[in-house]
C-alpha cells in the first residue's frame, strides 16, 4: 500500500445477518451486557440500562432501531460501547466480528434503494468479498431522543 | 478564554452584585461612612484591574463611578438620583462583562452618555468638594499608607500598567488611592480563609466519591456473604472514611442561600421606586446553607415572589398612610433548617391575597362550582393559586392580586421534591412557606418491587406504608373506575406501579392485594400499590440518560449496593399521571370531610398509649410534669392508689377501668399540679412528643375524651384533663383553701374554639374563677348587654368574623365595660402582635397554653380591679 491511501478501521458486527462497521475511533469497549434493568415507557429500542464499571449505560437495541426483526430467544447478545456528549450507551449486536482495516476510497455512497431505516444510520458501504458491509453514524444512531420526546 | 480575564469576569460579577446591596444599603444609610468605604473600595478594585487588564471601557466607567461616589465621600448629599446614576453604571458594567465572557473582548461602542451624566452629578453639588482632584497626565509618586489588601494592586503596579497600556489619555488618571480608613473596617474581618474552585472539579469529586460510595456499597454486600471475612475490620474502616468523605464533599457543594438573595436588595429598591412605594426589606438567615444545585433551582422561584411581594403584595405609601399602617411596607425573607429541609419564608405585611378574586376566578375556571366554593375556607381558596395554569398570561391583568405566576413557582418546588405553602390575612399581609430538601445529589429511598422490577420511590415524599388486604381496615374501594384507599377518614387516589408504568403484572397478583406506599406530593396524598417492599437505603441519584429525560415517572436512576441499576420514581410524576381530576374529587371529598387545618396553629401534644393501643394525647403545656416511679412505691389507701411524691400523698387516676398499675418496675405518670396540690394519671407508655395542628374531628360523648384528632398521621383520642381533676381531688374546683377574694371574681372566656374552651375553663375554675365560657365574641357582648358583668376578660385572638382585636374594641367603645381589663391569648406573640393589642385595649398578651403566664394577668388583672 502506498502511503496515500486513506485508511480507516472498523469493528465490525453482525446484527440480523448483516453485516455492519463502527469506526474504531468511536468504540470504547465490546462487553456481554449483564443484569440488564428494563426502562418502563422508554422508546421500543431502549433495551434497558445497566450498570457497567459504576457508569450507568443506556442500551440500544440495533434489531430494533435498524428494522431487523427481533432477536431469536438463543442468541446471546453483545454490546458494543460508545459514547456521546458524555453518555455511556451500550448497542445491543447479534455478534461481534473482526477489525477490518479498509480503504476510504474505496467507500461507495448508501444505494438510494436502501431500507429508510438503514439508510438513516448509514455512512456508506464497502463490497467485501461476497459481502457488503453497512457502516453506521453512530450519531444517528443515537438520535432517539426528539422523536420520543414527541412522541 | 484567557484565565487572567476568567477570574477578572468571574471576580468582578462578584463584586458587583455586592456593589448593588451596599448602595441600596448605603441609599438607606446615607452617613455610614463604613458601607461607602465599602463600595468605593470594591469600585476602585474594579476599576483597577480593568487598566491592568486593557479594557478601557469598563476602566472609563468604573472611574467615572468611582469619582462620583468619592464627592459622596466628601460629604455630597446622597440623593436617589445620584445612587440610581451609580446602579445604572453597574448594569453597564455588567452587560460589558457579559459580552466580554462571550467574545473576550470589551463590545463597541462608549459610554459617553453615561459618563457626563456621572461627571454632571459630581460637579453639581452644594457641598464642599475635595480638592484632590486626579491630574491628568502627570504622574505622582503615590504611596499607600497601608499594607494591601487582597486583591489590590499596589499603586506603582497599576501605574505602570495604566503606562503600558495603549489606551485613551483622558482615562488614565491614576488610581485615587483608597483612603486608610477602609482597611480599618476590613482588618475585622478574618483573614481570607477560602480558596475558589472550579464547579466542576467539585462535580467531578461528586462523582466520584458516589462511585466510592457505590464500591463500598458492593463490597460489604460480599463480606456480609461471608461469615468470617479478614476484610471486615479495614472494611468498616473504608467505610465510615467513605462516609465521612461523602459527607466532606456534599458540605463543599453547600453554598448560603444569601447567595441567592444577593439580587433582592436591588430589585426591591428598583420595583420601589417605580411604583411609587417605599419597601424594607428584611432578611434573616442568608448564611443557612443548602446544596448549589438546589440554591440554583430556587433562585428565579424566589425572585420571582420577592417581585409579587413588592408588586403586588404591599400597598403604595399614600394607600398605606389611608390605611393607618406604617408608610414603609415591609418584606421579610427568612431560612432555617429542619431536618433534611431548608424553611424559606417570604412574607410582606401588605393587602393579603385577594380572597374574592381568587374565588371568582376559580369558579369561572370551573375548578370549583359555586356552591362549593362557599363553603371553602380562605386558606382552601388561597390554595388556587398554586393549581396549574390558574394564572395564564391572559389573566394576569384580570387578576392583578398576589399570586400572579404562583402555579409557575409551584411547579418549580414541586420538581425538586420541595412543597410551598401560603398564609394570607386581609389587610395584615401574606407569607409564603418553602421546604426545599437540602440535597438533590443522595437521598433516602425506600426500594420496592413491581412486576418482578425493583423501583426507588424518594423517603422524603413516603408517609406512610399500608398493608391493603380484603376485610383489613384499610379497604381498598371503587368510585366508578378509580380505586381509592379509605384510610382512616381520608380517602386517597390509589394506582398500581405497575399500571402507571405501563409493564405486566407479576403472575399471580390479586387486585386487592399488595402494599401501599402512600405520597405525599405538595398538599396532595395519594397511594402507590407495589408488590413487595424491601428496605430504605442511602442512594446515589444519577440523572436519567437525556434519552430517557422524558419519561415524567422517574426523576434518576442508581446503582444499588448488589450492583444493579434501578430506576427512582419520581412522585411528581405519580401525582401528574394520576391525573386531575381524580385529583380534584379527592379534594373535594377531602374537605367535604374535615375543614382547613392550615390556619391552626401547631400545638405540642404528648402522645401516650393508657389501657389500650389506641394513641391518646394531651396538650403538653397542661401537663406539669412526667414522672416514672417505682411500683412498689404506690400504696393503696381507701381503695384509691396513691403515691408519695414530694412529701405530698398524690393520688393517682386510672383513666379508665382497663389502665393496670403496675406491681413493679417503673411506672410512668402524668403529673398536673396548679401548685399546691398535685395528681397523676397511670398510662402505659409515653410515646412521643409532638407538633401538631389540633383539630378535632370527631367529638366523643364518653367522659374524659374530648376527641379524635389525627396526629401524625394516627388517629389519636385528646384527652379531657378537666374530667380527671376532680376524680382526684372532689373540691379540686372548689376548694375551701382557695383565697375567698377569687371565687368572687368572674372571667368571661372568649373563644372560638372548643376545645381550647374546654381545656382553660378546667384551668381556670381550679384557679378559683368563675368561667363564662363562649364560642364568639358576639355571644359575649350579647351577655354584656343582658347585664351580666365580669371582673376580667381572656379573648383569643384569631376568630373568625369578630376577632380579639375587634372584640376588645367594642368592649371598649360601650361605657360598661369600657375599663374592663382583656387579656388576649395568642398562639402567635410578636412584637407587632403585642403593639396592635395595645392599641386595641388589651392589658396583656399571654400565648395559648401557658397556664402559669395566664393564671399570673389574671392574678394581676383582679387584683388592680380589686385595688381600684
Amino acid at each position: 500500500m502506498t502511503e496515500k491511501v486513506k485508511e480507516s478501521e472498523f469493528i465490525t458486527a453482525i446484527v440480523g445477518n448483516q453485516l455492519f462497521g463502527l469506526p474504531i475511533q468511536r468504540v470504547q469497549d465490546v462487553f456481554a451486557p449483564d443484569r440488564v434493568t428494563r426502562v418502563p415507557l422508554a422508546a421500543p429500542e431502549i433495551a434497558g440500562i445497566l450498570n457497567l464499571r459504576g457508569r450507568i449505560v443506556t442500551l440500544i437495541d440495533l434489531r430494533c432501531k435498524l428494522g431487523l426483526g427481533a432477536r431469536a430467544g438463543e442468541v446471546t447478545p453483545m454490546a458494543i460501547g460508545v459514547e456521546a456528549q458524555g453518555e455511556s450507551y451500550g448497542l445491543l449486536i447479534d455478534a461481534i466480528g473482526e477489525v477490518l482495516k479498509l480503504d476510504e476510497s474505496i467507500r461507495e455512497p448508501v444505494p438510494l434503494n436502501l431500507d429508510p431505516k438503514l439508510a438513516g444510520v448509514a455512512d456508506g458501504i464497502y463490497r467485501l468479498d461476497g459481502r457488503l458491509l453497512v457502516v453506521l453514524d453512530v450519531d444517528r444512531v443515537l438520535d432517539i431522543g426528539a422523536r420520543a420526546i414527541a412522541a | 478564554m484567557d484565565d487572567l480575564l476568567r477570574e477578572f469576569v468571574t471576580e468582578t460579577n462578584e463584586s458587583l452584585d455586592v456593589v448593588d446591596v451596599e448602595l441600596v444599603r448605603f441609599e438607606q444609610d446615607p452617613n455610614n461612612g463604613q458601607i461607602l468605604n465599602n463600595i468605593f473600595r470594591l469600585v476602585h478594585t474594579i476599576k483597577g484591574t480593568c487598566g491592568f487588564l486593557g479594557l478601557p471601557r469598563l476602566e472609563a466607567l468604573a472611574h467615572a463611578a468611582e469619582t462620583l461616589m468619592g464627592k459622596f465621600r466628601d460629604g455630597m448629599p446622597v440623593t436617589g438620583e445620584a445612587v440610581t446614576l451609580v446602579l445604572t453604571t453597574i448594569d453597564r458594567i455588567k452587560g460589558i462583562l457579559e459580552s466580554l465572557e462571550r467574545e473576550q473582548r470589551e463590545p463597541d461602542g462608549h459610554d459617553a452618555d453615561l459618563i457626563a451624566e456621572l461627571k454632571h452629578a459630581a460637579e453639581h453639588t452644594d457641598a464642599p468638594v475635595a480638592t484632590a482632584q486626579p491630574t491628568i497626565g502627570t504622574l505622582v509618586h503615590q504611596v499607600l499608607e497601608r499594607p494591601l489588601l487582597p486583591g489590590e494592586e499596589s499603586l506603582d503596579d497599576l501605574e505602570r500598567a495604566f503606562r503600558a497600556t495603549p489606551v485613551d489619555p483622558v482615562i488614565t488618571k491614576p488610581a485615587k488611592p483608597a483612603p486608610a480608613e477602609a482597611a480599618e473596617e476590613d482588618n475585622n474581618k478574618a483573614v481570607n480563609q477560602s480558596i475558589r474552585v472550579n464547579v466542576d472539579a467539585l462535580e467531578k469529586l461528586m462523582t466520584m466519591v458516589s462511585e466510592l460510595v457505590l464500591t463500598r456499597n458492593q463490597l460489604l454486600e460480599i463480606v456480609r456473604r461471608h461469615e468470617e471475612s479478614e476484610f471486615k475490620a479495614p472494611l468498616q474502616r473504608l467505610s465510615n472514611v467513605t462516609a465521612e468523605l461523602q459527607e466532606g464533599v456534599m458540605k463543599t457543594r453547600m453554598q448560603p442561600i444569601g447567595n441567592a438573595w444577593q439580587k433582592f436588595p436591588r430589585i426591591v429598591r428598583d420595583l420601589a421606586a417605580d411604583l411609587g412605594k417605599q419597601i424594607d426589606l428584611e432578611m434573616l438567615g442568608a448564611e443557612t446553607e443548602l446544596d448549589r444545585q438546589v440554591l440554583d433551582l430556587i433562585k428565579d422561584p424566589l425572585t420571582h415572589m420577592v417581585r409579587n411581594s413588592a408588586d403586588h403584595g404591599l400597598e403604595t405609601t399614600e394607600e398605606r398612610r389611608a390605611l393607618g399602617k406604617p408608610e414603609r411596607g415591609r418584606i421579610r425573607l427568612s431560612a432555617y433548617h429542619e431536618g433534611g429541609y431548608i424553611i424559606i419564608q417570604i412574607s410582606d405585611d401588605g393587602r393579603g391575597l385577594d380572597t374574592a378574586r381568587i374565588k371568582a376566578k376559580a369558579i369561572s375556571r370551573g375548578l370549583v362550582s359555586e356552591s362549593e366554593a362557599e363553603k371553602l375556607t380562605e386558606s382552601q381558596i388561597h390554595k388556587f393559586i398554586f393549581v396549574p395554569g390558574f394564572s395564564t398570561a391572559a389573566a394576569v391583568t384580570s387578576i392583578s392580586g398576589r399570586g400572579v405566576g404562583m402555579d409557575v413557582v409551584r411547579n418549580n418546588i414541586d420538581q425538586i421534591g420541595g412543597t410551598i405553602d401560603v398564609k394570607s390575612v386581609a389587610g395584615e399581609g401574606a407569607s409564603f412557606v418553602l421546604k426545599i430538601p437540602l440535597t438533590l445529589a443522595i437521598v433516602a429511598a425506600l426500594i420496592v418491587e413491581a412486576g418482578g422490577d425493583r423501583f426507588a420511590i424518594p423517603q422524603l415524599s413516603v408517609v406512610e406504608l399500608v398493608r391493603a388486604r380484603g376485610g383489613s381496615n384499610h379497604r381498598v374501594e371503587r368510585i366508578k373506575d378509580t380505586t381509592v384507599l379509605r384510610l382512616r377518614d381520608k380517602l386517597l387516589p390509589l394506582a398500581r406501579l405497575t399500571t402507571l408504568l405501563g409493564i405486566e403484572p407479576a403472575p399471580g397478583t390479586k387486585d386487592d392485594d399488595g402494599f401501599i406506599v402512600v405520597l405525599q406530593v405538595g398538599s396532595q396524598a395519594l397511594g402507590v400499590v407495589v408488590d413487595a417492599v424491601f428496605h430504605t437505603e442511602e442512594i446515589v441519584v444519577k440523572p436519567m440518560s437525556s434519552k430517557l429525560r422524558h419519561i415524567a415517572m422517574f426523576s434518576g436512576n442508581t446503582i444499588l449496593g448488589d450492583g444493579s441499576v434501578i430506576m427512582i420514581v419520581d412522585p411528581n410524576g405519580v401525582a401528574r399521571a394520576l391525573g386531575s381530576t381524580v385529583t380534584s374529587q379527592m379534594d373535594a371529598a377531602d374537605s367535604a370531610i374535615k375543614p382547613a387545618t392550615s390556619d391552626e396553629p401547631m400545638t405540642s401534644l404528648l402522645v401516650f398509649r393508657a389501657g389500650s393501643p389506641q394513641l391518646k394525647a394531651v396538650p403538653l403545656a397542661l401537663v406539669t410534669r412526667l414522672e416514672e416511679i417505682d411500683a412498689r412505691k404506690i400504696e393503696l389507701s381507701d381503695g384509691r392508689h396513691m403515691v408519695q411524691y414530694r412529701s405530698q400523698l398524690m393520688p393517682l387516676v386510672r383513666m379508665n377501668d382497663e389502665v393496670r398499675v403496675k406491681g413493679e418496675g417503673a411506672q410512668p405518670l402524668l403529673v398536673f399540679s396548679d401548685g399546691v396540690r398535685s395528681m397523676a394519671l397511670v398510662v402505659d407508655e409515653i410515646v412521643d412528643i409532638v407538633e401538631e395542628r389540633l383539630e378535632i374531628q370527631v367529638a366523643s360523648e364518653r367522659g374524659g375524651v374530648l376527641g379524635s384528632a389525627i396526629i401524625k398521621g394516627q388517629a389519636t383520642e385528646i384527652v379531657d384533663v378537666g374530667h380527671f381533676l376532680p376524680l382526684a381531688f372532689e373540691d379540686w374546683f372548689r376548694r375551701k383553701e382557695q383565697p375567698a377574694r377569687a371565687t368572687s371574681r368572674s372571667v368571661l372566656l372568649v373563644d372560638d374554639s372548643p376545645f381550647f374552651r374546654n381545656m382553660l375553663a378546667p384551668v381556670l375554675q381550679a384557679a378559683g374563677y368563675q368561667v363564662t365560657a363562649v364560642g364568639s365574641g358576639a355571644e359575649a357582648l350579647a351577655l354584656i348587654k343582658n347585664g351580666r358583668g365580669f371582673d376580667v376578660a381572656i379573648t383569643d385572638v384569631d376568630m373568625p368574623e369578630m376577632d380579639g382585636y375587634q372584640f376588645a374594641e367594642a368592649l371598649h367603645a360601650d361605657p360598661r365595660t369600657g375599663e374592663l381589663p382583656v387579656i388576649a391569648l395568642s398562639s402567635v406573640i410578636s412584637s407587632e402582635a403585642i403593639e396592635r393589642g395595645r392599641r386595641a385595649g388589651f392589658y396583656d398578651y399571654v400565648a395559648k397554653f401557658d397556664r402559669q403566664g395566664l393564671i399570673a394577668a389574671l392574678k394581676e388583672q383582679t387584683d388592680i380591679g380589686r385595688a381600684a
